[in-house]
């Protein structure tokens, strides 16, 4: 055989079941045997959508996504969803072909050096230089992009080495003696992490995207209902803890709600699981969570102490590190007692109530776009994979969608990708395609990469998508208007294209609804299009802001609420008024 | 206001295509400036290692080898405490005097034990070894004979006695948990 049928019997060997991507050149030759093999191939309009995709599979799934491209253009065309995941600390194999060796280095016809490109946005990559590396060099990229933090490997294969004929041998060892995670956490650390959450009176579990990654969120739900404490979860970790869980304050952070900042700065001990103190949870730093003691726990030791200092930090798998925990804090309240956290999370829970996330509908207004996620909510009642691009939608989707199952809420949150919805929601849809995917997008992200409802559409891969039509490129309107002293520069998007046009000349179906009435009619006849993708463009009020809101830089304490609307959002928790029914 | 240090970094990488590149990039990704760089092969030749003098202020020199053991060629790193190693740089330091101020030079090259590598009408060649304060203070003797060119290989190091960093066994591990 050749290095091309050894590259796809590899890829099926590693278990890949679909892999995204786009034929071109230097590809080429893998493109043959693939006609051959089980693994589906889905034909991408651009290699972005093709990483995207990738990346929304490996979200809901667990498993790595795949995606592939042809050298130069096509490679280069990764480099946004491969840095993506990277921020977001996504598996993802990305497979590029290369310009033939001999003319490596001769700026031959699509060459770009897509290794060396890459090499500050993957956890690693690999130049396969002869084809009998190629099986070593695709199990190794599937290890290291799936174990410890997860993240993007680049596999990086010459046009001649796929040519070249060789022997496939799947390797039984793996030789990788400068990559060890560590998974097991120090007992010593576990223990002095109980220690402290005895002594705490305001402890808050700060849960971040990693206890996702490590398809934990059912440990957590032990853990929390041990300490009884209240839980936060941040973007990348939305639905790592359910939303109606009595226990559960939502989203901290830039636009986060009041409850769930201020219990983190008002907290004496933040029992971090797998988050990162990212600048858009943490405002300011040196303001955030004074008072608080620092419990880190991460696989990636470089986390611990990055930009906070650590009281006890725990290096190790998250599922690990939360279930040992749970034992040691369920052993401490079986032998001392519980300790009762039920008036700080009563107060926490007050919060909630006095300070909801509200907005309000004028029955013959502009359609808000609160009023939509808020519909879309109710309709699913968290019970749909949601997917978001990035900007005001996104932190409303973030914010009123009810997440109440784990790997269920996509999105793009470090590298902050607009555009990442459509892709991302295809190859979501691709993963679990039981479930039902629905994406919310701005009209600013949607245009990015719309082109991805052709490949839904000829793929048979139906989801929707709801924009949230403004017209503007809503957050960055939102910046001039408060920060800009309303100069607006460059944010208008006037209404083109006919988005309802658009998304028919794809081959899907298209809804427009202009007026609050029709909001939720448009939406039940979306939902029960099933056969194709489906775009509803909710043509929503250009003045409305994303409220609470940190300005940038700013302290958590100086939070602007906005305004008070007169439907207050509930997602579950918010009415929760006993710990009751909890385990213990 | 912070003060500036310099550190010695040996770190042990398997002898893989981008290794340097992943190395020397890490530390400008980071903001570390690196003041030399040296590298070359260990008692195993599979593994090289690099010896990295870097100036640091302020910042904490430890998230920077956190981010270097994430690297997948990376084996081993350790600071190295300048008491406690020996550190070691070769200058090559070409200084253009004529027959007239030679002997001049000749007599600083014997106090600092260097060496004459190369000599014409127009200019000499001096080869010396030794620590980096060394080289610098031969250096600085010697500026003012008009040096024409210089090449420095940067710092080489091993920690003293037992306190050094050995090259690991490299051992294939299983694969268990790769097709989910």
């Amino acid at each position: 055989m050749n290095g091309a049928s050894s590259l796809i019997k590899s890829l099926e060997a590693a278990g890949v079941d679909v892999v995204f991507g786009i034929p071109g050149g230097a590809i080429l030759p893998a493109y043959d045997p693939l006609l051959e093999s089980p693994i589906r191939h889905v034909l991408m309009r651009h290699e972005q959508g093709a990483g995207h995709a990738a990346s929304g599979y490996a979200h809901v799934t667990g498993r790595p996504g795949v995606c592939m491209a042809t050298s130069g253009p096509g490679a280069t065309n990764l480099v946004t969803p491969i840095a993506d995941a990277y921020m977001d600390s996504v598996p993802l194999v990305a497979i590029t072909g290369q310009v033939p060796r001999p003319v490596i280095g001769m700026d031959a016809f699509q060459e770009a050096d897509i290794t060396g490109i890459t090499l500050p946005i993957t956890k690693h990559n690999y130049k396969v230089m002869e084809a009998e590396e190629i099986p070593e060099a695709i199990a190794e990229a599937f290890h290291i992009a799936s174990t410890g933090r997860p993240g993007p490997v680049l596999v990086d294969i010459p046009k001649d080495v796929l040519q070249a004929e060789t022997s496939f041998a799947w390797p039984e060892t793996i030789n990788l003696p400068g990559y060890r995670p560590t998974l097991k956490p120090n007992r010593k650390q576990i223990k002095s992490a109980a220690d402290l959450i005895r002594r705490a009176e305001r402890p808050v579990l700060y849960v971040g995207g990693g206890v996702l990654k490590a398809r934990a969120a059912e440990e957590l739900i032990a853990l929390a209902e041990a300490i009884g404490a209240p839980v936060v979860t941040t973007l990348m970790a939305r639905g790592a803890f359910p939303d109606d869980h009595p226990l559960c304050l939502g989203m901290p952070g830039m636009h986060g709600n009041y409850a769930a900042v201020n219990a983190m700065q008002r907290s004496d001990l933040l029992i971090t699981m797998c988050a990162r103190f990212d600048d858009r949870v943490t405002g300011n730093l040196a303001s955030f969570a004074p008072d608080a003691k620092i419990i880190h726990a991460d696989v990636d030791p470089a986390e611990i102490g990055k930009n906070r200092a650590v009281d006890v930090p725990i290096v190790g798998d998250a599922k690990d590190t939360i279930v040992e925990l749970t034992k040691v804090v369920l052993h401490g309240n079986a032998s001392q007692g519980r300790v009762d956290f039920s008036p700080w999370m009563a107060e926490t829970r007050a919060w909630s109530r006095e300070y909801p996330i509200s907005y309000t509908q004028v029955e013959d207004g502009p359609i808000k776009p609160q009023f939509v996620v808020d519909q879309l909510g109710r309709m699913t009642g968290g019970d749909a994979i949601v997917v978001t691009g990035v900007g005001q939608h996104q932190m409303w989707a973030s914010q009123i969608m009810p997440v109440n199952k784990p790997y269920s809420f996509v999105t793009s949150g470090g590298l902050g990708t607009m555009g990442y919805a459509v892709p991302a929601a295809l190859g979501a849809k691709v993963g679990r395609p039981e479930d039902r995917v629905v994406a919310i997008d701005g009209d600013g992200c949607f245009q990015m990469t719309a082109q991805e409802l052709a490949t839904a559409t000829i793929e048979k891969i139906p989801f929707t998508v709801c924009i949230l039509n403004n017209s503007h490129l809503g957050m960055v309107k939102q910046w001039q208007e408060l920060f800009y002293d309303k100069r607006l520069s460059e944010v208008h998007l006037p209404q083109v294209p006919d988005y309802v046009k658009l998304v028919e000349a794809y081959g899907g179906v298209g809804f427009r609804a202009s007026d609050p009435s029709e909001v939720e009619t448009t939406l039940d006849k979306a939902m029960s299009v099933d056969d194709r993708p489906c775009v509803i463009d909710f043509r929503t009020d250009a003045e409305e802001m994303c409220f609470p809101m940190v300005p940038a830089g700013a302290s958590n304490d100086d939070l602007i609420l906005g305004p008070v609307g007169e439907t207050q959002v509930h997602r579950g928790f918010e009415s929760a008024t006993s710990l009751e029914g909890e385990g213990a | 206001m912070s003060e500036i240090t310099t550190h010695t970094i040996s770190v042990l990488v398997e002898n893989r295509p981008g290794a340097l590149a992943r190395i020397s990039g890490l530390f400008a990704r980071r903001g570390f400036n690196i003041d030399s760089l040296a590298v070359g092969k260990t008692e195993d030749p599979m593994i090289s290692r690099m010896t990295i003098v870097v100036s640091v202020d302020g910042k904490p020199l430890e998230q920077v080898t956190k981010q270097l053991h994430k690297l997948v060629s990376v084996l081993r790193i350790a600071e190295l405490p300048h008491d406690g190693s020996v550190e070691r740089e070769l200058a090559l330091i070409k200084v253009g005097v004529d027959a007239g101020r030679r002997a001049e030079v000749l007599e600083i090259v014997e106090i600092f034990r260097a060496k004459v590598v190369d000599v014409d009408a127009t200019a000499l060649t001096v080869e010396a070894t030794g620590t980096p304060d060394k080289v610098a203070a031969l250096e600085e003797l010697l500026r003012p004979y008009e040096i024409v060119e210089m090449a420095r290989t940067g710092t080489v190091a091993l920690g003293r006695g037992g306190q050094g960093l050995k090259a690991p066994k490299l051992r294939p591990v299983s694969i268990d948990n790769l097709s989910a």
